[in-house]
C-alpha cells in the first residue's frame, strides 16, 4: 500500500481454483456482477459508462459512476470508480497459475486535486475529468 | 482533497465536536447559544469548535436576527467514507462473494 497523499492504492489478491474463463465471465456478465458486487448496467466494451448502484446511505446516493477503460480477455479489465466526488481506477488481472486462476484487483485513488498527473496519460483521463467534475458538482 | 480529508479526520477526532455534528444531525438546526447548554462548556470554547467542524464544512450556518444557527452537512463524511472503502474491508467482502458464485457457476 503506497501511503503518498497523491496515489493511495489498495490491492486485494487471491487464488482461486477456476478457470480464467470462468471468472472473466463472472467480472464481466452484468447479471453475474450484481450477484457480488453491485446491480450495473456494465458492458464489456471500452468507453462504455455504466453505472454500479448500492444501497444508498446517509450523504451517499450509493451510485458509482463508471467507464469501462480496459478489457482484453480473459486477463486484464478495467474501469473507473468515481463516487462522492472521489475518482479511481479499479483494474483486474487474472494469471493462469496450476490450480487455477490468481485474481487481482488494485483500486488506485486520487482526489480530483491531483488527477491531472496520475496516471493521465495512461488512460486518458481527460474524459473521466469532466464526468467527475459533474459528480462533484452534484453532490451540493 | 486530501486538505479536506485531513480537516474531516480532525474535526472528527475530539468527542465534543462528534456530539455537536451528532446532535446537529440528529436534531437539526440548531443556535450556539442552544449548543453551548448541550455541551455543558463555555460559548468560546463551543465557537472554537464550531470552527473546526466549519473548515471540515461538517456544519454550516446562517445569521438570522442576532443568533447564529448551526446545521449539520453529513455529505461532508464523504472523505471518511471512500477511505473505509479504500482501506476496510469491502473488497475482501466482495472476492467472498465472488468466490461463492463462482462456486455455483458452471465450470
Amino acid at each position: 500500500m503506497n501511503d503518498s497523499s497523491e496515489s493511495r492504492t489498495v490491492v486485494v489478491e487471491r487464488e482461486m481454483p477456476h478457470s480464467q474463463e470462468k471468472i472473466w465471465r463472472a467480472l464481466t456478465e452484468g447479471k453475474l456482477i450484481e450477484e457480488w458486487l453491485m446491480s450495473n448496467d456494465f458492458q464489456p466494451v471500452v468507453g462504455h459508462r455504466f453505472t454500479f448502484r448500492a444501497a444508498p446511505a446517509p450523504g451517499w446516493n450509493g451510485v458509482i459512476e463508471s467507464e469501462v477503460l480496459v478489457v482484453e480477455p480473459p486477463v486484464r479489465l478495467a474501469y473507473s470508480w468515481g463516487t462522492l466526488g472521489v475518482g479511481s481506477v479499479v483494474t483486474w488481472t487474472l494469471t493462469p497459475t496450476a490450480g487455477g486462476t490468481h485474481l487481482r484487483m488494485e483500486q488506485s485513488g486520487f482526489g480530483p486535486d491531483q488527477e491531472a498527473n496520475y496516471k493521465g496519460a495512461k488512460y486518458g483521463w481527460n474524459k473521466f475529468i469532466g464526468n467527475l467534475e459533474r459528480v462533484v458538482g452534484g453532490m451540493d | 482533497m486530501q486538505v479536506e480529508t485531513d480537516h474531516v479526520f480532525k474535526a472528527l477526532a475530539h468527542p465534543t465536536r462528534r456530539a455537536i455534528f451528532e446532535g446537529l444531525t440528529r436534531d437539526g438546526e440548531q443556535t450556539v447559544h442552544a449548543l453551548t447548554r448541550r455541551a455543558g462548556i463555555s460559548q468560546p470554547a463551543v465557537s472554537k469548535h464550531l470552527v473546526i467542524l466549519k473548515r471540515a464544512k461538517l456544519v454550516r450556518h446562517r445569521h438570522e436576527g442576532r443568533e447564529t444557527h448551526y446545521s449539520a452537512r453529513p455529505q461532508a463524511l464523504a472523505p471518511l467514507v471512500d477511505w473505509m472503502t479504500l482501506y476496510g474491508a469491502f473488497w475482501r467482502d466482495k472476492f467472498d462473494r465472488l468466490e461463492n458464485l463462482l462456486e455455483r457457476m458452471d465450470p
